[in-house]
């Protein structure tokens, strides 16, 4: 049993917090918590500290909406945060779509979807676009585009509020992963998770690879939900930067320890 | 034909062609979604809510409203209520706003997006002076306006005797009874929905209508006569009025009346 709790000790932690937060937005509609209020794009933890979506609010502005100094703050607080620990940590530890995305994944290993190689993958650079759709789309329907479609909306307002039809939504995400492209969604087509690879850039917590202690085993490979940061696993001691999410999944699986999680000076990083 | 920087131009060509190509049909997929998300402008938003465009541009979907909301009225909308996705609404057929006066539900939104400075008079909250929408009767159905005596929405109203009055008529068909006819006035009403609620025929007779379909507008080319004030409305006016010269109006009003050829024509010989 310890054994289990400690090769997957990320996992379920990662789980934990997702599913906490949840229960605590549920909570906070159902039975008046007071500890975290708002969604996921924008949220007041404790009463006081206001959180706000960089994203989100982006397109808000792009939408021409006036930005109250609220979210302001809310943002700024959030940068800070992703500018250290790095953005997509979100990805892995906070955004329900991820329990989604990883039962697929998972799915796929099982089922060995992932052997055969997809002549035609999609290409991760997808996302980056669907950010200058959204911007584009926000400007000229004055709204925010894209949290009129996010899933992760869907999902955070379905389990807190009630899903209505939204649920198909996200089991065409699930069939999307399984089927048609290994972490189709978190990996190749979010915008937030663009977004926050592009804030995360210079964080200082990184996961680090030790290439003396690398044994080769390639297991990192096969569970990494962004294997393309992986490129110099084996051959060089080096940070994982770019689009890492901080799920530690390469920390659990290696057996060799040749991964840590570690802060870097801002140089070396 | 099989130069090298030939393919390399063909593969180039083919990936931008292949790049703008997926980036339309997302274009046309997410843009055809977005404009029928907003289809339904059939809306009844919180109180102190800008208008819709504007609403549905500062709301972050963040729910605090519906959190705040102690009667549990304001709900989200979902992907499939045609409403703007994640935005809040109420339905008075199910449930109606108590109007409570600290106001929850606005004073809790993070934008102005529920502007709590619209409802805010010397300082002080005034949930009364919230406009949701307008309560407008339907007079074949209601129940009073068919003789009977009914009260229902009257009682129910937070404002009664001033949003919703009561008008005595007598009643020719029966000759001994009178109508007690409730009449809105969009003065006072707040469309928060209790008569509405309270409505006792099958489909409600009185009906909370959004303020953009329920509401006319006098404009500035009438003017009440009878109230100073409400000639400066005439200065706004930007129409400008131009007259299509007919035969009628080719004289003056004045000429046209006294003349005999002119609208009276026909009157003076009898």
């Amino acid at each position: 049993m310890n054994d289990f709790l400690y090769k997957y000790r990320f996992l379920l932690l990662r789980r934990v917090v997702q599913i906490t937060l949840l229960i605590t937005y549920f909570g906070a509609n159902a039975y008046g918590w007071t500890l975290i209020r708002g969604n996921l794009s924008s949220a007041l933890f404790f009463g006081f500290i206001p959180l706000s979506d960089p994203f989100a609010t982006l397109q808000m502005f792009f939408a021409g909406a006036v930005i109250s100094m609220d979210v302001l703050v809310g943002v700024a607080v959030v940068l800070f945060m992703y500018g250290v620990i790095g953005g997509r940590f979100f990805c892995s530890w906070v955004c329900p779509i991820n329990i989604i995305t990883e039962t697929a994944s998972w799915l796929r290993r099982k089922l060995r979807f992932s052997d055969k190689k997809k002549k035609n993958p999609f290409s991760r650079n997808i996302r980056y676009w669907v950010i200058v759709i959204s911007l584009g789309l926000s400007f000229f329907f004055s709204f925010a585009a894209f949290e009129m479609v996010s899933p992760i909306g869907i999902a955070f307002r379905g389990v807190v509020f009630g899903f209505g039809m939204g649920w198909l939504f996200l089991v065409a995400i699930f069939l999307f992963d399984l089927f048609s492209q290994s972490h189709g969604w978190c990996g190749h087509i979010c915008p937030l998770g663009g977004f926050n690879t592009l804030i995360g850039r210079y964080s200082i917590v990184k996961v680090i690879h030790d290439s003396d202690k690398c044994i080769n085993a390639q297991k990192c490979f096969k569970v990494c939900p962004e294997v393309e940061i992986l490129a110099k696993v084996g051959k060089e001691s080096v940070p994982i930067s770019g689009a890492c999410v901080k799920c530690g999944r390469c920390i659990e699986v290696c057996p060799s320890d040749a991964f840590e999680v570690s802060i870097v000076s801002m140089a070396k990083g | 034909m099989n130069n090298p920087n030939n393919k390399k131009r063909r593969d180039f060509l083919e990936k931008v062609m292949k790049g703008v190509g997926y980036s339309a049909l997302g274009v046309i997929a997410w843009s055809s979604y977005l404009s029928q998300s907003q289809s339904n402008n059939f809306i009844l938003r919180p109180p102190g809510a800008l208008s819709e465009n504007d609403f549905v541009s500062m709301c972050l979907r963040c729910g605090m409203c519906v959190e705040a909301c102690p009667y549990d009225v304001l709900k989200l909308s979902t992907i499939s209520d045609e409403i703007s996705i994640g935005t809040p609404y109420f339905t008075p057929r199910e449930e109606a706003c108590r109007l409570c006066p600290d106001i929850p539900c606005a004073s809790h939104c993070p934008t102005k997006a529920l502007d709590i400075k619209s409802l805010t008079i010397d300082n002080k909250l005034s949930i009364d002076s919230a406009r949701m929408g307008l309560a407008t009767i339907n007079i074949q159905s209601c129940l009073a306006y068919l003789g009977l005596q009914c009260t229902m929405c009257i009682r129910a109203c937070p404002l009664a005797d001033t949003a919703i009055v009561l008008k005595t008529e007598r009643n020719e068909r029966t000759g001994m009874h009178a109508f007690l006819k409730p009449v809105v006035d969009p003065d006072y009403c707040t469309g928060c929905g209790m008569c509405e609620h309270a409505c006792p025929t099958k489909t409600a007779s009185i009906k909370i209508l959004p303020l953009h379909i329920s509401k006319g507008d006098i404009g500035s080319h009438y003017v009440v006569g009878w109230e100073k004030e409400d000639e400066a409305r005439i200065s706004e006016s930007s129409l400008e009025v131009t007259l299509e010269k007919t035969k009628r109006n080719e004289k003056s009003v004045i000429d046209n009346l006294n003349d005999e050829d002119g609208i009276l024509k026909g009157l003076y010989n009898e």
